[in-house]
């Protein structure tokens, strides 16, 4: 069950018309694009993905599931937004709320074991390792987690562990962290465990309806077996502008930190309709990604550019990712910025600032148009067009 | 209207030796991510026509491993879809077909069982994109009972071509094979045919009855006085590849902007879907006018060149008027010119290899040098 209905309201203006799991990353992929791929590389072949918030974007990608091999006449992907009920309608409150409304999908398929996945995640991972401990350990309850530095800590849900694994507290954010072992927001439970703790928690009226927050608490005090999974390798919350732009960039240079070309474990996605990615007579590419379809006339840097981008003619990109359908004019220069689907940017337009002066990273949301030569700085958040000087 | 396709796959195996030693014409690989096949099965598509029989005869596994059930061009369909054509009639002692009219013999079966009022035929030996439906029409407005689809091209001395003669109206007057060329441009026909499908297959029955399916490929145009052939003329961009060097050549108009946006502008030329990641450029790459394909890393120097996917080119590499061709590897410093690799090519460090604009140096599927 894939939790993909959240705002990400941190991403600004990148969500204001879609929902955070289908923002673009690496040039190709939509965030979504990894919870999936793991699931189906893991064996996983029957996974529910529940929208609310801004869903268009993400139903369309998702379709019937068919790039990730997900389009089954027994289970598939399914996407499952909140509907009408009898008694009473609700959106869905809280990930153990959304879980709770779909609880009938589950007991379709009579799993044993539910997997609970987030959609904001930039990660490889093989759920039947965890799913594998889960059942060694007769566990109620694993809970997939990664050491992170002190500092950041407190950003997280905070297990603290026995020897074996097995968590004896589990703190939400805390001020003073015990440990350094941090909750990834995946969890499997023994299915019928959790239909149990989360009837109850809907019964409470105190609840927050959150697993971090009520339920995973609700179990530890009740004695269930839950463990820790510890998960070493590459795994970044893309919920911020930073995040994401650093996450991006952990795909260049040699090796990078995170390879979407590994073959063992395909990051699959759907796939531009475009031809091969065309450099021109005077293209300088140096350290970036590029996607089919894009064409590169001026100098790209230290970017990640996605398909169908143009990029003319004595325009620079640098330190920066650019989405599809983007044109970059002649002239204009790009640095430390992300922007976003369908943008264009007339000449002689400036975007962002170098990143070692850079208040900011400057972030140019969808289908919009920046003037000729208007100056956005480093920072700036632009959701509207900016007219340019006159023609 | 409605029309089924055919695809000959196998018909122009001769053209390109090198190429289809292992493959079928149809899955020559072209412009750096396509199979030649893939420029008839999007025609058809994109001009509504959804059943889609491909005709092989031999080599064809790369093409069914290629084309898997359909889906990557909207053709996995219950209802029509692509429907591969394997050699048939084992039991006659006569072995494969020969020529068209005994290809189009074996799938009677196949255009008996459909109800479409028309067959359009296609090879795959031309990288071009046209709107079938308009051939249709103009097919349905002359009442004719063939409709032959031609491009106004050169003619280069010793191709393997068709010209024809057309009226005002038209109608074709006239066809010859393997003309001297003349100075000005000819009409070539360019392997697109419109036909009515039950007068199809009266006509295959007539010629096995007659004998005149021991032909050659243009039995069909041999009655033309008694025949309403008319002649379409298709006026975009239209490459045929009949040799090395055109092949060479061809896939290197791709790097003209013109050519590039005709084929694909409308971003509708399906292909088969790898998966594989954005291609990736190093620190100290150096590319020049050049088609990059996904899943490619390239670290050397690439000039006037197309690279397919997957490729690998090493540090200090220069490639000049190359194409290499998928999951092929180049070291570091090799440097080439002029050369074609097949596919899952290594070039060791340090190598040099160089051929010339008209006889590219053509290294074949998985060979290490």
């Amino acid at each position: 069950m894939l939790l993909a209905g959240g705002q990400g309201s941190r991403l600004y203006a990148l969500t204001n018309n879609i929902a955070k799991p289908a923002v673009p990353f690496g040039a190709k992929y939509r965030i979504i694009d990894f919870p999936l791929s793991n699931c189906i590389n893991s064996g996983i072949d029957t996974v529910g993905v529940l929208t609310q918030y801004q869903p268009l974007v993400l139903n369309e990608y998702i379709g019937n599931g068919q790039p990730w091999d997900l389009d089954r006449n027994f289970g598939g992907v399914h996407v499952l937004s909140p509907y009408q009920k009898k008694a009473k309608s609700a959106w869905y409150e809280g990930t153990a709320n959304a879980i709770y409304q779909n609880l009938n999908f589950i007991k379709m398929y009579n799993p044993e074991y539910v997997l609970i996945l987030s959609g904001d995640h930039i990660y490889k991972m093989d759920y039947s390792k965890m799913l594998k401990a889960h059942i060694e350990k007769n566990a109620d309850c694993t809970i997939a987690a990664i050491e992170v530095p002190l500092k950041e800590a407190s950003r997280f849900g905070i297990l603290n562990t026995n020897e074996d694994n097995s968590i004896y507290e589990f703190e939400e954010k805390p001020k003073q962290p015990k440990s350094t072992l941090a909750s990834m927001g995946i969890y499997i439970f023994t299915a019928e465990k959790m239909y149990k703790y989360l009837e109850a928690d809907e019964e409470n009226p105190n609840s927050s309806k959150d697993f971090g927050k009520d339920v995973l608490p609700a179990m530890l005090n009740a004695g269930e077996r839950m463990f820790a999974y510890r998960f070493e390798g590459y795994w970044k919350d893309v919920g911020t502008i930073s995040s994401l732009l650093e996450s991006n960039m952990d795909l260049l240079g040699e090796p990078p930190a995170f390879d979407v070309g590994d073959s063992d474990w395909k990051i699959h996605s759907r796939n531009p309709l475009a031809p091969p990615e065309y450099l021109g007579e005077n293209a300088v590419v140096k350290n970036s990604m590029l996607a089919l379809g894009s064409e590169v006339y001026g100098s790209v840097q230290d970017s990640l550019i996605s398909s169908n981008v143009i990029i003319e003619e004595g325009a620079s990109v640098k330190d920066s990712v650019i989405m599809s359908g983007t044109v970059i004019k002649k002239g204009a220069t790009v640095e430390y910025s992300i922007i976003d689907e369908n943008v264009t940017v007339e000449e002689g337009a400036s975007i962002g600032e170098p990143k070692d002066v850079a208040k900011g990273i400057a972030v140019l949301g969808r289908n919009i148009t920046v003037g000729k030569n208007v100056q956005v700085k480093g920072g700036d958040i632009v959701d509207k067009n900016i007219e340019g000087e006159g023609k | 209207m409605s029309a089924v396709g055919v695809i000959f796959s196998n018909i122009h195996d001769e053209n390109v030796p090198e190429l289809s030693r292992q493959r079928t014409m149809a899955s020559i690989p072209y412009g750096g991510r396509y199979r030649l096949i893939d420029f008839a099965l999007s025609n058809f598509v994109n001009s509504g026509i959804t059943t889609v029989g491909v005709i092989t005869k031999n080599n064809y596994q790369s093409l069914m491993d290629h084309l898997g059930s359909g889906k990557d061009w909207d053709l996995a369909r219950k209802t029509g879809g692509l429907i591969l054509l394997p050699p048939f009639g084992a039991s006659n002692s006569e072995g494969l077909y020969k020529n068209r009219m005994e290809a189009l013999r074996n799938i009677t079966g196949f255009l008996n069982r459909r109800n479409e009022d028309y067959v359009v035929m296609s090879d795959c030996d031309g990288v071009f994109r046209i709107d079938l439906s308009d051939v249709i029409d103009f097919h349905e407005r002359k009442q004719a009972d063939l409709t032959i689809v031609y491009h106004e091209e050169d003619v280069a001395v010793g191709a393997d071509r068709t010209i024809i003669k057309t009226e005002e109206d038209g109608r074709v007057s006239d066809f010859k094979q393997n003309v001297v060329p003349s100075k000005k441009k000819e009409k070539v026909f360019i392997n697109i045919v419109v036909i009515n499908r039950q007068f199809l297959l009266r006509f295959i029955n007539d010629s096995a009855a007659h004998g005149l399916d021991k032909g050659n490929d243009v039995s069909l145009f041999k009655n033309m006085k008694n025949l309403k052939i008319y002649g379409y003329e298709f006026r975009g961009y239209h490459a045929s590849i009949d040799s090395l060097g055109t092949y060479f050549s061809h896939n290197m108009e791709l790097l003209n902007k013109t050519v590039r946006d005709e084929l694909f502008g409308a971003r509708d030329i399906y292909t088969k879907v790898r998966d594989s990641a954005p291609s990736k450029y190093g620190s100290d790459s150096h590319v020049k006018n050049s088609l990059i394909s996904d899943g490619c890393v390239v670290e050397g120097t690439v000039e006037n060149s197309i690279l397919f996917r997957g490729v690998k080119i090493g540090k200090g590499a220069v490639i000049k008027n190359s194409i290499i061709m998928q999951d092929s590897i180049i070291g570091e410093k090799v440097i080439t010119d002029c050369v074609i690799t097949d596919k899952n090519v290594v070039i060791r460090d340090n190598r040099i290899l160089s051929g010339c604009d008209i006889q590219p140096y053509f290294i074949p599927k998985g060979t290490m040098i």
